[in-house]
């Protein structure tokens, strides 16, 4: 990490950093040089385990307990880690759930929940440290989104329709706190190997690999690379986007 | 530091102007060249120093220096 210390004393908050993508984008960030503030919302022990992994490749950070879909409790928790730490640079809203099935069975409370957590969730934390990072002049955000947000997928309106509101949100807020230096970004993940994915039949996983013109399914990392380019001061003139990590599954 | 001065502080460091622009009549949006964004910030920074909350509808109202002066010595119950 000597080689590349591009975010030294920079400060990343990651929602949902316990597991999965979450978890990769955490120790990239911290690679990188940044302090790593974990968030979870249930798994303390995996949420300890990532903040374990990160010492260990000699980075710093900490983990804080929020559910993102409270409104309250992440804006108290926010505003205790700010006057903490004194700042939040980069926020990355990672934090999300899913909940399938085809629309004609969907439960209103899958609907709500996924909504909630995914796309009111990611209002919250942006809410909670847009004004800081406007009176600093910097800040970079960066909210995970996906391939269904914008390809559709059969049973998954709830979570597409959450994921395409992130992106509106992303492009709307891109150009509210551009003048303020602030870089907005989505990054939309395609079928990466998480306990998400993992849940899916093997025949359905087999038939979305012949999708991908890179012929695999792609892993956390391939997620987390270019979260961490994108906070960095090489993405300075890159805001409102959503970049596809996919193997090509979505051009 | 009376109230006035303190206003006029904040604003020369949020609109980034100079004093002698910051006369009381001077208009935050035609005068001092703000913006939406800029009005927020600004309107922030003022509840924060003088811990007070300034709703959407009452900033509508706030267009001048003295707007802003006679609206926090209102809600901090020295002007009737």
């Amino acid at each position: 990490m000597k080689n590349n210390p591009s975010l030294q004393e920079r400060v990343a908050l990651i929602t949902g950093g316990s597991r999965g993508i979450g978890r990769a984008i955490a120790l990239k960030l911290s690679a990188v040089g940044a302090y790593a503030i974990v968030n979870y919302a249930k798994n303390l022990a995996a949420a300890e385990e990532t903040l374990t992994l990160i010492r260990k490749q000699g980075g710093n950070g900490e983990v804080v307990p929020f559910d993102v879909a409270d409104a309250e409790g992440t804006r108290k928790l926010i505003a205790d880690m700010i006057s903490r730490k004194g700042r939040i640079d980069i926020l990355v809203n990672n934090a999300g759930t899913s909940a399938d099935g085809l629309l004609v069975r969907m439960k209103d409370e899958d609907w709500e929940s996924v909504i909630r957590t995914n796309l009111t969730g990611t209002y919250n934390c942006c809410r909670a440290v847009a004004y800081s990072m406007m009176k600093r002049r910097w800040g970079r955000i960066i909210n995970i989104t996906s391939v269904v947000a914008e390809s559709g997928n059969a049973g998954q309106v709830n979570y597409s329709a959450s994921k395409a509101g992130i992106i509106g949100l992303t492009k709307s807020l891109a150009r509210e706190l551009g003048p303020r230096n602030i870089c907005v970004n989505a990054v939309a993940p395609g079928f990466i190997v998480t306990d998400m994915t993992k849940s899916l039949p093997e025949e359905v996983r087999e038939q979305i690999k012949e999708q991908i013109p890179l012929a695999k399914l792609g892993t956390p990392e391939d997620v987390a690379g270019i979260v961490a380019f994108l906070a960095t001061e090489e993405a300075a003139y890159i805001t409102g986007q959503v970049i596809h990590v996919n193997g090509g599954l979505y051009m | 530091m009376s109230i006035e001065e303190k206003v006029v502080e904040i604003i020369m460091e949020q609109l980034d102007v100079t004093k002698e622009e910051c006369v009381l009549e001077a208009s935050f949006i035609d005068d001092l060249g703000a913006d939406s964004l800029d009005i927020v910030e600004l309107i922030m920074a003022l509840e924060e120093n003088f811990g007070i909350e300034i709703s959407d509808e009452e900033l509508r109202k706030i267009r001048t220096i003295q707007d802003s002066i006679n609206f926090i010595k209102k809600k901090k119950g020295l002007l009737t």
